[in-house]
Protein backbone atom coordinates (compact mmCIF):
# COMPACT_ATOMS: atom_id res chain seq x y z
CA UNK A 1 0.00 0.00 0.00
CA UNK A 2 1.26 3.44 -0.59
CA UNK A 3 -0.02 6.85 -0.12
CA UNK A 4 0.66 10.16 -1.38
CA UNK A 5 0.38 13.14 1.53
CA UNK A 6 0.55 16.75 0.07
CA UNK A 7 0.91 20.30 2.12
CA UNK A 8 0.41 23.57 0.47
CA UNK A 9 1.47 27.17 1.58
CA UNK A 10 1.64 28.17 4.96
CA UNK A 11 1.40 24.12 6.13
CA UNK A 12 4.13 23.33 3.92
CA UNK A 13 6.20 25.55 5.62
CA UNK A 14 5.09 24.54 8.83
CA UNK A 15 5.51 20.77 8.17
CA UNK A 16 8.92 21.03 6.26
CA UNK A 17 7.94 19.24 3.22
CA UNK A 18 5.72 19.18 0.23
CA UNK A 19 4.98 15.60 -0.32
CA UNK A 20 5.82 12.84 1.48
CA UNK A 21 4.78 8.49 0.76
CA UNK A 22 3.38 6.16 3.34
CA UNK A 23 2.77 2.65 3.41
CA UNK A 24 -0.54 2.71 5.22
CA UNK A 25 -3.15 5.09 6.87
CA UNK A 26 -6.70 4.65 7.44
CA UNK A 27 -8.22 7.78 7.19
CA UNK A 28 -7.03 11.29 6.78
CA UNK A 29 -6.27 11.96 10.78
CA UNK A 30 -4.37 8.80 11.25
CA UNK A 31 -1.96 10.48 7.90
CA UNK A 32 -1.61 13.61 9.06
CA UNK A 33 -0.16 12.18 12.28
CA UNK A 34 2.31 10.19 10.37
CA UNK A 35 3.48 12.49 8.25
CA UNK A 36 4.01 15.43 10.34
CA UNK A 37 5.24 13.16 13.50
CA UNK A 38 2.25 14.22 15.70
CA UNK A 39 2.36 18.23 14.95
CA UNK A 40 -1.22 19.67 16.69
CA UNK A 41 -3.52 20.40 13.27
CA UNK A 42 -4.72 23.89 13.00
CA UNK A 43 -8.80 24.16 13.36
CA UNK A 44 -8.74 25.73 9.57
CA UNK A 45 -7.01 22.78 8.22
CA UNK A 46 -8.94 21.96 4.78
CA UNK A 47 -8.47 18.35 3.69
CA UNK A 48 -8.63 16.23 0.26
CA UNK A 49 -8.21 12.76 -1.00
CA UNK A 50 -7.87 12.69 -4.94
CA UNK A 51 -8.57 16.38 -5.13
CA UNK A 52 -11.86 16.19 -3.99
CA UNK A 53 -12.51 18.08 -0.30
CA UNK A 54 -13.14 15.35 2.73
CA UNK A 55 -13.59 15.45 6.63
CA UNK A 56 -10.68 14.37 8.51
CA UNK A 57 -12.22 10.61 9.16
CA UNK A 58 -12.44 10.21 5.35
CA UNK A 59 -11.24 6.49 4.68
CA UNK A 60 -8.13 5.95 2.26
CA UNK A 61 -7.50 3.75 0.15
CA UNK A 62 -3.99 2.29 -2.00
CA UNK A 63 -2.59 4.69 -4.03
CA UNK A 64 -4.92 7.65 -2.86
CA UNK A 65 -3.46 11.28 -2.97
CA UNK A 66 -4.23 13.09 0.49
CA UNK A 67 -3.83 16.67 0.30
CA UNK A 68 -3.75 19.18 3.85
CA UNK A 69 -4.18 22.96 3.29
CA UNK A 70 -5.21 26.42 4.77
CA UNK A 71 -8.10 28.11 4.12
CA UNK A 72 -7.99 29.02 -0.13
CA UNK A 73 -7.28 32.83 -0.66
CA UNK A 74 -7.07 33.27 -4.44
CA UNK A 75 -8.90 35.39 -6.36
CA UNK B 1 -16.43 26.77 -20.52
CA UNK B 2 -12.29 26.80 -20.54
CA UNK B 3 -10.81 27.80 -16.89
CA UNK B 4 -6.87 28.63 -17.41
CA UNK B 5 -4.17 28.92 -14.98
CA UNK B 6 -1.65 31.47 -16.29
CA UNK B 7 2.11 31.60 -14.53
CA UNK B 8 2.29 35.02 -16.67
CA UNK B 9 0.58 38.16 -16.69
CA UNK B 10 -2.50 38.01 -18.99
CA UNK B 11 -4.38 40.99 -20.48
CA UNK B 12 -8.34 40.31 -19.35
CA UNK B 13 -9.83 42.67 -21.83
CA UNK B 14 -8.01 40.75 -24.68
CA UNK B 15 -8.38 37.59 -23.20
CA UNK B 16 -12.31 38.22 -23.38
CA UNK B 17 -12.00 39.86 -26.79
CA UNK B 18 -10.73 37.01 -28.36
CA UNK B 19 -12.66 34.46 -26.41
CA UNK B 20 -15.80 36.32 -27.52
CA UNK B 21 -14.72 36.42 -31.12
CA UNK B 22 -13.17 32.92 -31.71
CA UNK B 23 -15.65 30.51 -29.27
CA UNK B 24 -19.12 32.52 -29.53
CA UNK B 25 -21.40 32.51 -32.13
CA UNK B 26 -22.54 36.36 -33.20
CA UNK B 27 -26.18 37.48 -32.71
CA UNK B 28 -26.80 35.07 -29.67
CA UNK B 29 -25.47 36.98 -26.75
CA UNK B 30 -26.67 39.39 -25.45
CA UNK B 31 -25.40 39.82 -21.70
CA UNK B 32 -21.65 39.96 -21.51
CA UNK B 33 -20.96 40.42 -17.18
CA UNK B 34 -17.34 40.19 -16.26
CA UNK B 35 -15.08 40.25 -12.98
CA UNK B 36 -11.36 41.39 -12.85
CA UNK B 37 -9.57 40.95 -9.80
CA UNK B 38 -6.15 43.31 -9.55
CA UNK B 39 -3.56 42.77 -7.00
CA UNK B 40 -3.41 46.62 -4.44
CA UNK B 41 0.06 47.29 -3.32
CA UNK B 42 -2.02 47.96 0.06
CA UNK B 43 -3.19 45.48 3.31
CA UNK B 44 -3.87 45.82 6.04
CA UNK B 45 -2.37 49.09 6.60
CA UNK B 46 0.87 48.08 5.23
CA UNK B 47 2.65 48.37 1.91
CA UNK B 48 2.68 44.84 -0.27
CA UNK B 49 5.48 45.51 -3.14
CA UNK B 50 4.46 41.54 -5.12
CA UNK B 51 2.87 38.48 -3.91
CA UNK B 52 3.55 35.21 -4.72
CA UNK B 53 0.46 32.96 -5.67
CA UNK B 54 0.47 29.42 -5.10
CA UNK B 55 -2.04 26.73 -6.16
CA UNK B 56 -2.60 22.86 -6.19
CA UNK B 57 -2.24 21.86 -9.70
CA UNK B 58 -4.79 19.70 -10.77
CA UNK B 59 -7.42 20.11 -7.93
CA UNK B 60 -7.52 23.60 -9.02
CA UNK B 61 -8.73 22.79 -12.18
CA UNK B 62 -11.04 20.62 -11.15
CA UNK B 63 -12.75 23.03 -9.11
CA UNK B 64 -13.01 25.79 -11.70
CA UNK B 65 -14.60 23.28 -14.13
CA UNK B 66 -16.69 22.27 -11.54
CA UNK B 67 -18.17 25.75 -10.56
CA UNK B 68 -18.31 27.24 -13.81
CA UNK B 69 -20.42 23.92 -14.24
CA UNK B 70 -22.87 24.32 -11.32
CA UNK B 71 -23.51 28.04 -13.12
CA UNK B 72 -24.40 26.58 -16.47
CA UNK B 73 -26.79 24.34 -14.43
CA UNK B 74 -27.75 27.67 -12.34
CA UNK B 75 -28.34 29.60 -15.04
CA UNK B 76 -29.41 29.37 -18.58
CA UNK B 77 -25.82 31.02 -19.71
CA UNK B 78 -24.38 30.90 -23.19
CA UNK B 79 -20.61 30.33 -21.69
CA UNK B 80 -18.06 31.21 -19.18
CA UNK B 81 -14.54 31.71 -19.11
CA UNK B 82 -12.31 31.84 -15.79
CA UNK B 83 -8.56 32.65 -16.02
CA UNK B 84 -6.13 32.90 -12.67
CA UNK B 85 -2.72 33.76 -12.23
CA UNK B 86 0.08 31.83 -10.31
CA UNK B 87 3.49 32.62 -9.36
CA UNK B 88 5.02 36.27 -8.98
CA UNK B 89 2.82 39.27 -8.98
CA UNK B 90 3.17 42.79 -8.60
CA UNK B 91 0.51 45.65 -7.77
CA UNK B 92 -1.78 46.57 -11.31
CA UNK B 93 -0.96 42.94 -12.10
CA UNK B 94 -5.04 41.24 -13.05
CA UNK B 95 -4.95 38.32 -10.26
CA UNK B 96 -8.18 36.78 -12.17
CA UNK B 97 -11.12 37.39 -14.12
CA UNK B 98 -14.40 35.69 -14.48
CA UNK B 99 -17.05 36.12 -17.64
CA UNK B 100 -20.52 35.14 -17.75
CA UNK B 101 -22.29 35.29 -21.85
CA UNK B 102 -25.75 35.19 -21.42
CA UNK B 103 -28.82 35.97 -23.66
CA UNK B 104 -30.06 38.39 -20.49
CA UNK B 105 -28.64 40.53 -18.17
CA UNK B 106 -29.81 38.53 -14.93
CA UNK B 107 -28.26 35.60 -15.67
CA UNK B 108 -25.05 36.98 -16.72
CA UNK B 109 -24.35 39.56 -13.87
CA UNK B 110 -25.87 36.84 -11.02
CA UNK B 111 -23.51 33.60 -12.74
CA UNK B 112 -20.36 35.98 -12.62
CA UNK B 113 -20.57 37.20 -9.04
CA UNK B 114 -21.18 33.07 -8.27
CA UNK B 115 -17.89 32.40 -10.01
CA UNK B 116 -16.06 34.44 -8.18
CA UNK B 117 -17.43 33.89 -5.00
CA UNK B 118 -17.31 29.69 -5.44
CA UNK B 119 -13.85 30.16 -6.57
CA UNK B 120 -12.83 32.60 -3.57
CA UNK B 121 -14.20 29.48 -1.24
CA UNK B 122 -13.37 26.85 -2.62
CA UNK B 123 -10.98 27.10 -5.78
CA UNK B 124 -7.50 26.10 -3.98
CA UNK B 125 -5.14 29.63 -4.19
CA UNK B 126 -2.81 31.08 -1.65
CA UNK B 127 -1.81 34.10 -1.91
CA UNK B 128 1.96 35.29 0.06
CA UNK B 129 2.54 38.86 0.76
CA UNK B 130 5.67 40.55 0.58
CA UNK B 131 6.23 43.31 2.53
CA UNK B 132 8.00 46.67 1.66
CA UNK B 133 10.39 47.01 4.85
CA UNK B 134 12.49 43.53 4.24
CA UNK B 135 11.28 41.55 1.16
CA UNK B 136 13.41 39.01 2.32
CA UNK B 137 12.01 38.50 5.93
CA UNK B 138 9.39 39.84 6.16
CA UNK B 139 6.31 37.94 4.25
CA UNK B 140 3.01 36.75 5.50
CA UNK B 141 0.63 34.57 4.26
CA UNK B 142 -2.67 36.00 3.64
CA UNK B 143 -5.05 34.09 6.02
CA UNK B 144 -8.24 34.52 4.69
CA UNK B 145 -10.91 36.25 2.08
CA UNK B 146 -12.05 39.86 2.69
CA UNK B 147 -15.83 39.63 2.49
CA UNK B 148 -17.88 39.38 -0.64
Amino acid sequence: MSITVKFFARLREQVGHAEISLDSASDVQSAWRQATQNIDMPDNTLCAINMEYVDIHATINDGDEVAFFPPVTGG
Amino acid sequence: MPCLIKPEPFDPWKETQQHQQTQLERGKYGATASFVGTMRDFNQGDNVTSMTLEHYPGMTENYLNKICEEANQRWDLIDCLIIHRTGKIQPDDPIVLTVVWSAHRKAAFEACRYLMEELKSRAPFWKKENLKDNENENNRWIEKNTPG
